[in-house]
């Protein structure tokens, strides 16, 4: 194994760590919202600090092999394309803490009732879903697994638009400040969905050299 | 673009060894290609076959046509010292002549013939001038080319190549005995020199065929595996081979 190998390596491991943090803020996410667990709402805050710290040091690297070691055809693919992951893994990551800060701030929880109505619980389920086919399409180096996140990520869309236009019925019943803190927590999920179904599109141009994105809105 | 050069079947044979198979490729003008591949790959041997240099070795053997301005530059009316006087060749080491830097710039045109000194005069201050290096010896042309740095003598030879006006321009390793500032200066003359001439060059270094090519062939082992502009090649190779030579994973 040359140098090269060696320190694609070395950064595909912190990548990896990356995505692992991220999907842990995530699942934790989803609890403090459906279960208003206030705890897990600021332990998410308190780990923001390492997300971000791993964004640096992923950076440098890429930087580094950058400078150093010229790394061409699939290497400065895989180089050019963590480096957008890492960036957008920490827009995702900053979403959840967002999420997670609605909830350590608010002094009720969401409604059950509006929250099965919206069907919040399947359209978290559905993002980790995408947070998991992402790592393991990144761990297997497999675009098929890949590619499964964008029909996801559609759905996502959907659930969003449908609670825009439902949540509307609750506003007589109960606390609008809170409806409107869960509508955004909403929209910000399917933001984030946004930028996972990114990362697919850089693992898919990372193992076939082919860019993806952007060609949805020409057709 | 135009094709300048084709190279069509070509097979070229050292006795009983084949050292480049069944080669078909077409060179546009007014482009730098850049030859790469291991040693042994063939990448020098095919480079002279453009200016007929292998017809020196006993050994040489061919088939193929390589076709210049569509003329089949092996045919057997075909006049190698004419041919040559289109096709300048810079080597691997600098090679000046133990003369003046002045008559080495003008030693093609005076072999040719020419006495005019005016008419040498222009052309030698031209063909320094387009080599980058009119600047550094303008008032020293009447001392010996062996005082010049290695780079300066690189590019003089460059010079007296381009003196006597060639169309295209076959670089065997060109840079690989200078320092880094020496091969800028070269890099950055071959990207010049491209508006009027078309390059060939034979490289070792990845990066430099990276930098300084508008299009790239990899050859392995007497094969051509992949040619294709140099762009793609260093981004999106098809052949796995050629993915796993310029990332250095072999060769």
């Amino acid at each position: 194994m040359n140098n090269l190998e060696k320190e694609i390596n070395s950064l595909k491991k912190e990548l990896l760590n990356m995505f692992l943090l991220v999907e842990s803020q995530w699942k934790k996410s989803a609890i403090a919202i459906l279960e208003f667990d206030q705890d897990i709402a600021e332990e998410i805050s308190s780990i923001e600090n390492r997300v971000n710290a791993l964004e640096i040091t992923i950076d440098k690297k890429c930087e580094n092999i950058l400078a150093l070691l010229s790394p061409v055809a699939i290497d400065l693919r895989f180089v050019l394309s963590t480096y957008k992951i890492n960036h957008e893994l920490e827009r995702v990551a900053d979403i959840a803490e967002s999420i997670a800060n609605y909830v350590a701030n608010n002094e009720e929880a969401y409604p059950k009732e509006v929250l099965e109505n919206l069907q919040v619980n399947d359209m978290l389920n559905e993002f980790n879903s995408m947070i998991d086919d992402i790592i393991e399409s990144f761990e297997e180096e497999d675009t098929k697994i890949a590619r499964k996140i964008f029909k996801k990520d559609k759905r996502l869309n959907e659930y969003n638009k449908n609670a825009g236009k439902s949540i509307i019925k609750f506003f007589d019943k109960y606390n609008r400040e809170n409806l409107m803190y869960l509508l955004s927590s909403i929209r910000k999920i399917e933001r984030a969905g946004d930028s996972l179904k990114n990362i697919g599109e850089e693992i898919i141009f990372h193992l076939e050299a082919k860019v993806i994105k952007h060609k949805e809105k020409k057709t | 673009m135009k094709t300048k050069i084709e190279a069509k079947n070509i097979d070229v044979f050292y006795g009983d060894f084949q050292a480049l198979r069944n080669i078909n490729m077409q060179f546009e003008e007014n482009a730098v290609t850049a030859l790469i591949g291991p040693s042994g790959c063939g990448k020098s041997t095919y480079l002279r076959l453009f200016n007929r240099m292998n017809d020196y070795i006993d050994s040489f053997n061919m088939n193929g046509e390589i076709v210049i301005d569509g003329k089949n530059i092996y045919e057997k009316n075909v006049l190698v010292d004419e041919l040559r006087k289109g096709i300048g060749m810079v080597f691997q080491k600098p090679n000046p002549f133990p003369k003046s830097i002045f008559e080495n710039v003008s030693y093609g045109l005076k072999i040719q013939g020419i006495k005019d000194k005016d008419f040498l005069n222009r052309r030698v201050r031209k063909a320094l001038e387009q080599s980058a290096l009119w600047d550094e010896v303008k008032n020293d042309l009447d001392k010996s080319a062996l005082a010049l740095s290695g780079g300066q003598q690189q590019r003089l030879c460059i010079a007296r190549t381009l003196a006597v006006e060639p169309k295209i321009l076959l670089m065997d390793e060109p840079t690989s005995a200078l320092d880094p500032i020496a091969t800028a200066k070269v890099e950055e003359l071959i990207h010049q020199l491209k508006e009027k001439y078309t390059i060939i060059i034979v490289t070792h270094n990845m990066q430099q065929a990276s930098r300084i090519s508008d299009f790239t062939a990899f050859f392995y082992m007497g094969d051509l595996i992949e040619y294709d502009k140099t762009d793609t090649i260093f981004t999106k190779p098809k052949n796995e081979r050629t993915q796993n030579y310029i990332t250095g994973r072999f060769g």
